[in-house]
């Protein structure tokens, strides 16, 4: 396969068991869409899902694939992308997933800058477990677990990443669909670690953070006159508080990815039937 | 027996024992004699006491005893810790120009050495653990030539002018002793012309998973585990592949899955507590049928236990750990030099039935140094089989009517075919939810007995096909059996050799695969008398065996985070029977 890729290779025959108007269609759909866009088939690429209704994913879509354990994706991508570099690795997942029982490997991933993209599907509440409170979940957001709401501030996992040295940071919308595939696009083309942001609805759990919601208060970033190279702008935007944003809010042009600081270019699967030569030698340093 | 020389040096954690003892154990390898060394250590930086013993001999030695011949004591609480070893004959190298003053009971001879002040001599105080050095070469008639070398790969890197101190200052050491002592301990330390290598379980495992092809290594630090990670860290890359350090052990199995999922043979190792982090991965391992060696290398727990003691406890846990049920196998090497070769099986066995192989070591092989021949590391006899791995040409057989590759197809021996992400036509999924043959998640009760079935038809298809045997040592015939798992081999065969000469016969099976293993039972009917012996509290070894065989079997365990010593297995065995008798 090659340029005659079409986004609907990447589409399993197995039917979306999500509820009808779940935004996780749309964030699936522009990743298809980014990847056939970008240049990829389904036999070169590499998806990690988490766990929860957002973790589905991979068996939705067609390509190499690892429904892994909850929360624990991110490692999963990066070994997957150490092993053999050819491949493209997009890891998926929840707000849950990423930010509550994996929010450890997040911060690391983000450190590392191995070059995948990183795409959470966040709806800002626990959709598979059906409506708990989830780590970006309003203060005030009432649950079956928070019937006063958290009462604690939600994580925010845009400052989360920069803290943490991300080199692309962006946020997206699953029902604007030409944005969404566009910046996941972006992330993909990124060299390094491309973390997205993508809100996604969910429709029977969360009554607040719903499509009308974001429509009316998303800001796109390409009509805010943002400059995605400069820091301390970036800084500014994601830190507000009071707006929220859709686009690529920071990209650091200087990103070198980690198969470069470190030198792991080689593709790990090809070994030979034996010892390899110079094996011996390795005995011998215990002279 | 040949005559073997016990050797320690003691003093406070940062004293910079390890590394002294290490250069006389490389001075008496390179002199061709066998070593064998073991570490008493305490966990903090500073403030424990902490001492290296080298055991030493013309023949191969595979275990500690209970006497010390030779002991550089660099404080009181050395000799203290070690009066029980001392005898006779034995002689202690202490710097009486220090503030302490040496305590030891008047039948050991005391060789008071200003350590210091030579030390300074040479250079710099920083060296007097050298000048105990040459101190000990003169007691022992040990050619202080054999000290250059090992001196030379210590400091060379930090340049000629250090390694010539050093050299100078282990002569200021010999001579001091020459000339101011007419000792009566004598021992010598004949050489030989042979060449031996010097390395430790941890090394063995990650030099094993070189050969075997292992490129890709993800860990988290942790006491007795962590030497596999710095051994493969700077090699592994020399062989294309990389070692990455996770930010706890749920990562460091999760890095080490994706690595195998994209078709590298990757490993991690870790010590109980990580194992317990690692568990909550192992059912997705063995469910997405991804091939993975993980190594255990014991230390005692629960919990944090003792981090820098012996314990053989975990065998439960690599056996029975994680919901659900889980094929896999437990593999356990029993010596250093079956470390190597045991990681190399493991890689083969991982790959050949898509399982999750655990390698379960201990304390007491990670950190004990054990001369061999280097031939005894063959790489010429490394094979590596990959099992059933398809590639473009070969994608084909395994594609359903409608072109999708069959992942998990449900074959004859349970083993599916494996396409490496990049291989056209191979895209699939891989799950730890249940799945059919595509790997699409199913609820399906047929399908669900299907895969079951499968997965653990492989477990079947690797019984039949490998050799799960034991060693096996002493007098065939004996009716004593004994039998063990892990590093008490070593002891074990040595106390035998004691056993005989006290007239009690003994035939030992040492047994290293834990899961498939050995059906012993033709064995043990055989036997008038069967003990097992381990390094736990309760007997875990010894109750499989019991279940397997329906019979009571004797038990000797010890749990003081202490290894077994061959001497003191020898009067256990001998005791266990004498109660025994009287029972009967
Ligand atoms: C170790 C573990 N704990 C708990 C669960 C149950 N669980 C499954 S998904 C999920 C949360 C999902 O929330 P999120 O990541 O936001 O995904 P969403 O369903 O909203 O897409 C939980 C708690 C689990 N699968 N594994
Ligand atoms: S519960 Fe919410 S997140 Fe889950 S499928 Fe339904 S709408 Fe989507
Ligand atoms: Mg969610």
């Amino acid at each position: 396969m090659s340029s005659d890729v079409r986004f609907t290779d990447f589409k399993s025959d197995k039917q979306p068991t999500w509820c009808p108007g779940c935004g996780d269609f749309g964030t699936m759909n522009g990743m298809m869409k980014a990847l056939a866009n970008t240049g990829n088939d389904p036999d070169n690429t590499f998806v990690v899902a988490g766990i929860g209704c957002s973790g589905k994913i991979g068996t939705y879509m067609h390509s190499y694939a690892l429904h892994g354990v909850h929360g624990r994706a991110l490692p999963v991508g990066t070994g997957v992308k150490l092993a053999n570099p050819d491949l493209e690795v997009m890891v998926a997942g929840g707000d849950g997933d990423g930010y509550s029982i994996g929010a450890g490997h997040f911060v690391h991933a983000v450190r590392r800058n191995v070059d995948l993209t990183y795409v959470v599907m966040d709806n800002r509440i626990y959709g598979l477990t059906k409506g708990q409170a989830s780590p970006t979940s309003r203060e005030d957001f009432e649950t079956s677990t928070t019937p006063e709401g958290p009462q604690q501030p939600p994580v925010n996992p845009l400052a989360l990443a920069l803290a943490s040295g991300a080199t692309f940071i962006a946020q997206s919308f699953s029902s604007d669909a030409l944005r969404h595939a566009e910046i996941i696009e972006q992330a993909i083309e990124h060299d390094g670690f491309g973390f997205v942001n993508v809100f996604s609805p969910c429709v029977t759990f969360n009554d607040v953070d719903t499509y009308d919601y974001f429509r009316d208060s998303l800001v796109d970033l390409k009509e805010a006159d943002h400059d995605p190279h400069d820091y301390d702008d970036a800084k500014e935007k994601i830190l507000e508080g009071d707006k929220e944003y859709m686009g690529v809010l920071w990209q650091d042009e200087e990103s070198v990815p980690y198969h470069q600081t470190h030198g792991v270019t080689e593709d790990m699967t090809d070994i030979p039937d034996g010892a390899a030569d110079g094996s011996m030698d390795l005995v011998r340093e215990f002279y | 027996m040949a005559e073997d020389l016990n050797w320690a040096i003691g003093g406070e954690a940062g004293d910079g024992i390890d590394s002294t003892g290490k250069i006389f154990a490389q001075a008496l390898s390179r002199a061709g004699r066998h070593v064998f060394t073991s570490k008493d250590f305490a966990s903090r930086i500073r403030g424990g006491y902490t001492a290296y013993k080298i055991r030493t001999s013309t023949e191969q030695v595979q275990s500690v005893v209970d006497r010390l011949d030779i002991l550089v004591a660099l404080t009181q609480r050395t000799i203290d810790e070690n009066l029980d070893e001392l005898h006779d004959e034995s002689a202690v190298i202490y710097d009486g120009e220090r503030s302490w003053e040496a305590e030891y009971p008047d039948h050991i001879t005391g060789v008071d050495v200003p350590l210091k002040s030579l030390a300074e001599e040479a250079g710099g105080a920083i060296m007097r653990n050298i000048v105990a050095l040459g101190a000990a070469c003169e007691i022992t008639n040990f050619s202080i030539e054999n000290l250059d070398e090992a001196l030379e790969k210590r400091f060379g890197a930090k340049g000629e002018k250090i390694v010539e101190n050093n050299k100078k200052a282990a002569r200021l050491g010999q001579e001091y002793v020459a000339e101011n002592y007419d000792l009566d301990v004598d021992y010598d330390i004949d050489e030989t012309d042979n060449d031996y290598v010097l390395l430790n379980g941890d090394e063995a495992i990650g030099m094993g998973a070189i050969a075997a092809g292992c490129r890709f290594y993800a860990g988290y630090p942790i006491t007795p585990a962590t030497d596999v990670m710095e051994y493969l860290t700077g090699r592994i890359d020399e062989f294309g592949g990389h070692v990455v350090q996770a930010e706890d052990e749920l990562s460091a199995i999760n890095l080490a899955l994706g690595a195998a999922r994209a078709g590298a043979r990757s490993m991690t190792a870790t010590s109980g507590p990580g194992i317990d982090l690692m568990t909550e991965t192992f059912g997705l391992v063995a469910t997405s049928e991804t091939p993975l060696v993980i190594v255990d290398v014991m230390r005692s727990g629960p919990s944090t236990g003792m981090p820098t003691k012996q314990e053989q406890g975990d065998l439960n846990m690599t056996l029975y750990g994680g919901h659900g049920e889980i094929p896999r196998f437990v593999v356990a090497p029993t010596s250093i030099d079956e470390c190597f070769w045991k990681t190399v099986e493991a890689f083969n066995y991982a790959e050949k039935y898509q399982t999750p192989v655990y390698l379960v070591a201990d304390l007491a092989l990670a950190v004990t140094e054990q001369t061999f021949p280097p031939e005894t590391f063959d790489m010429d006899e490394v094979e590596i089989d990959r099992g059933k791995v398809v590639d473009d040409d070969t994608v084909d057989e395994w594609l359903d009517e409608e072109g999708r590759f069959r992942a998990h197809a449900n074959t004859e021996d349970g083993v599916s075919p494996r396409a490496f992400p990049g291989t056209a036509d191979g895209a699939h999924m891989s799950t730890g939810l249940e799945h059919d043959e595509l790997g699409r998640r199913t609820e399906d009760t047929n399908v669900r007995i299907e895969q079951v079935d499968k997965r653990n038809r492989k477990v079947d298809t690797a019984r039949e096909q490998e050799n799960w045997d034991y060693r096996e040592f002493g007098n065939p015939d004996a009716e004593n059996l004994v039998i063990s798992w892990g590093s008490n081999e070593g002891a074990m065969v040595e106390a035998i050799d004691y056993l005989e000469e006290r007239g009690v016969d003994v035939r030992f099976l040492s047994v290293p695969y834990i899961f498939p293993r050995p059906d012993l039972t033709a064995d043990i009917e055989a036997a008038e008398n069967v003990i097992v012996v381990e390094c736990n509290a309760t007997g875990q070894f010894a109750d499989i065996i019991e279940h397997d065989v329906l019979q009571r079997v004797e038990r000797i365990n010890k749990y003081n985070g202490v290894r077994f010593k061959a001497d003191e297995l020898a009067d256990d065995i001998e005791e266990t029977l004498k109660t025994e008798a009287k029972a009967q």
